[in-house]
């Protein structure tokens, strides 16, 4: 059975660790970095790498624009 | 071909020579004494001939705003109103200046303060020529003083306003825009195409060509040291203006003693006041201000050396003189004379106040 | 699988539209503006437009939203972005023409400007974000501030008797006979923005098809710091306050039986 895999990268310095994007994520995901940027915010972090599915929530919610998806099948 | 002489008002001249000057766009609100603007342009319908767009707004303050949009396009955009309508433009008239776009304000005075009356008056000038919105701007001011000049001025006003980027008014008054006069309007030039403005306004906001950067019309800058390089790039820009620009007329000024200083209908009146002191054995002359700003301060400088004492003639408490006196430094008396609340003065009283004020 | 077998172009499948630059917005963290101005983006680049578009910022915090997206813009005096708009779009009646535009601005100071604009059935969109309160000046009551709500100008809360009533100016402007299309969105949840990107495509295809008529997205939003909430806690607040006072949907869509 064809299983969906997703990835998630996020732009960590445009970053502003709103977590609207931890809260979107149905699998969740997405957790925030213990360090922080240049401009001292933590940061959006793929903290469980295997549950994403590449549904997108993460970036479509992203106010900033930092949230690129990518999305595969695998057999 | 002979040139065609029509008569009619000098708000209805206004209307015809934007027409004819290719203007594309006039947003307005009614308001005496200035309605004939654009009850004369619905009444042509411009826009089944030259395109040209015609819109009665819902107040001032939205007319001007129109005007500011429009310029923004690079298109040819004007208004008119009268005193307290302008009044209400005063903030879209600062944004104009500030985003250094190219427009056309038409102000037919009456008396002020506040609702004042509909009568004409020239108490305008300084809500004019010293800024009247906020902020270090200027705006380039004809003032016509003839149906004739109001037709003139249309197409002249566009053209200073483009080469400079500047917002641009002609300051009649309710005399000018009511008198019915005997006018030859300007020959017919076409509109310009959409690709002429990209041409000659690269700067405008014309929708983003992928060949060039997006262009962003603003007159807003948060950081202070650009802020202050846009204004001296205003600054420059004016200096420039105050050396080429200024425009007057002299009238009998050649011989001298008295000299008498208005524009508009004034000057007007002052000429026939010239005629009847000269009658009397009086040498009065008359410099009249076509530019109100630039100033003529140069050409005033020069006859504060060659006579005896001028007289500052304006319909209202003593605003031009100012400048006048600036112009003179001290060098000769300067005096003022005006009337207010919408009386107009005769040739008598203005001969009249030479003798007593002058002499 | 290894994350670097996914991450490659062909598996792209959500990005910031391009014509999103990447300067830093200035907009605080989990501000609802963003999503906005990236759905604005999205549609603009997806209709192709971005060479025929002229945008009109506010007076507000979306004063700045000409630096982060590239189209050709205009920004108006406070309240007046509908009287440029109708001046743009009739003197150039084939571009996108469209205001962005806050509470403050579009409600209250703007107020004449907007009806005057959609009464007159100019073929324009207007995007309309509503959070309720002055973010830019740093908090003040707006039009659309609900009762009980605290802000820096009703710090005990917008009480009716002193401040009036919070003014649901859509409710007004779907009546209007040059309206077309008047809807109220939201963008909090992936769901949300998806229903409110259709809406402003709509309204987007509604200024090109030359049929005339003004369309309306007005989008309930969150300030999260005018709010003095955490984004997520304002979001919350949002459903549970906001969409009570302000419910989404279409208000009014005049193509929608034809």
């Amino acid at each position: 059975m064809a299983k969906i895999k997703g990835a998630v990268v996020v732009n960590k310095d445009r970053c502003k660790g709103c977590q609207l994007c931890v809260v979107a994520c149905p699998a969740n995901v997405l957790a925030m970095s213990k360090q922080v940027n240049a401009k001292g915010y933590n940061y959006a972090i793929m903290a469980n790498e295997d549950a994403c599915v590449g549904c997108a929530s993460c970036g479509i919610v992203c106010p900033d624009g930092c949230i690129s998806v990518y999305k595969t099948k695998i057999d | 071909m002979s040139e065609e002489v029509k008569l009619m008002k000098g708000n209805e001249a206004i209307a015809h020579a934007a027409i004819r000057c290719g203007c594309d766009g006039y947003f307005g609100y009614p308001i005496t004494p200035q309605s004939e603007v654009m009850e004369t342009l619905m009444e042509v319908e411009p826009w089944k001939t030259t395109g040209m767009v015609v819109l009665q707004a819902e107040s001032e303050v939205s007319s001007i705003n129109m005007v500011y949009g429009g310029a923004a396009t690079g298109k040819k955009v004007m208004t008119s109103s009268s005193s307290p309508g302008v009044s209400l433009m005063q903030e879209g008239i600062s944004y104009l200046a500030g985003a250094e776009l190219p427009a056309l304000i038409v102000n037919v005075m009456r008396g002020g303060p506040g609702l004042g009356t509909i009568q004409p008056s020239q108490s305008d000038y300084f809500q004019t020529t010293k800024g009247g919105g906020h902020g270090d701007y200027r705006l380039i001011a004809l003032a016509p003083a003839s149906v004739q000049e109001m037709a003139d001025f249309v197409g002249l006003a566009f053209d200073l306003a483009f080469k400079y980027r500047n917002p641009a008014i002609i300051l009649a008054d309710g005399v000018i825009g009511q008198m019915m006069e005997k006018v030859v309007l300007p020959d017919f030039k076409p509109r310009r195409t959409d690709e002429e403005v990209e041409k000659q306004c690269p700067w405008a906001a014309t929708g983003r060509k992928m060949s060039r950067k997006n262009n962003i019309i603003t007159s807003l800058e948060l950081k202070p040291e650009v802020m202050e390089q846009n204004n001296l790039r205003f600054q420059a820009k004016y200096k420039q203006i105050e050396e080429n620009e200024v425009r007057y007329e002299e009238i009998l000024c050649d011989d001298a003693e008295y000299l008498l200083v208005a524009f508009g209908c004034s000057a007007r009146i002052c000429q026939k006041a010239c005629e009847i002191a000269r009658a009397e054995g009086i040498k009065l002359g008359l410099l009249r201000p076509i530019t109100l700003w630039p100033f003529p301060t140069k050409a005033i400088a020069g006859y504060a050396n060659k006579v005896k004492a001028m007289l500052s003639v304006e319909l209202n408490a003593g605003q031009m003189v100012e400048d006048v006196r600036l112009a003179v430094n001290g060098k000769v008396p300067v005096e003022h004379y005006g009337r207010l609340g919408g009386i107009v003065f005769t040739p008598d009283e203005i001969v009249n106040a030479v003798k007593t004020k002058l002499m | 699988m290894a994350l670097e077998d996914i991450i490659k172009p062909e598996n792209l499948v959500y990005k910031k539209p391009d014509i999103m630059n990447d300067n830093p917005m200035h907009y605080c963290p989990g501000c609802s503006h963003g999503v906005v101005h990236k759905l604005v983006a999205e549609v603009i680049e997806e209709m192709g437009l971005v060479e025929d578009t002229i945008g009109v910022t506010p007076v507000g915090c979306a004063v700045f939203a000409y630096n982060y997206i590239d189209i050709d813009w205009e920004e108006a005096a406070h309240g007046r972005a509908p009287a440029l708009a109708t001046a743009i779009k009739r003197l150039r009646p084939n571009k996108l023409v469209f205001t962005y535009q806050g509470d403050g601005d579009l409600a209250a100071i703007g107020t004449a400007e907007t009806i005057h604009a959609c009464n007159r059935g100019e073929s324009i969109a207007i995007i309309f974000i509503n959070n309720g309160i002055y973010g830019m000046t740093g908090g003040q009551m707006a039009p659309t501030t609900i009762e009980g709500m605290k802000t820096a100008t009703c710090p005990y809360g917008r009480d009716y008797k002193l401040n009036g009533y919070p003014l649901k100016i859509t409710n007004q402007l779907k009546d209007l006979d040059g309206i077309r299309y008047v809807t109220r969105q939201s963008v909090q949840t992936a769901a949300a923005v998806r229903k409110a990107k259709k809406a402003i495509r709509k309204a987007f295809e509604n200024c090109m098809d030359g049929k005339g008529g003004a369309s309306v997205v007005e989008v309930v939003s969150t300030c999260s710091s005018g709010w003095k909430l955490s984004p997520e806690k304002a979001n919350k607040w949002m459903e549970e306050n906001m969409f009570p006072e302000y419910p989404l949907g279409d208000l009014i869509d005049k193509d929608a039986n034809k």
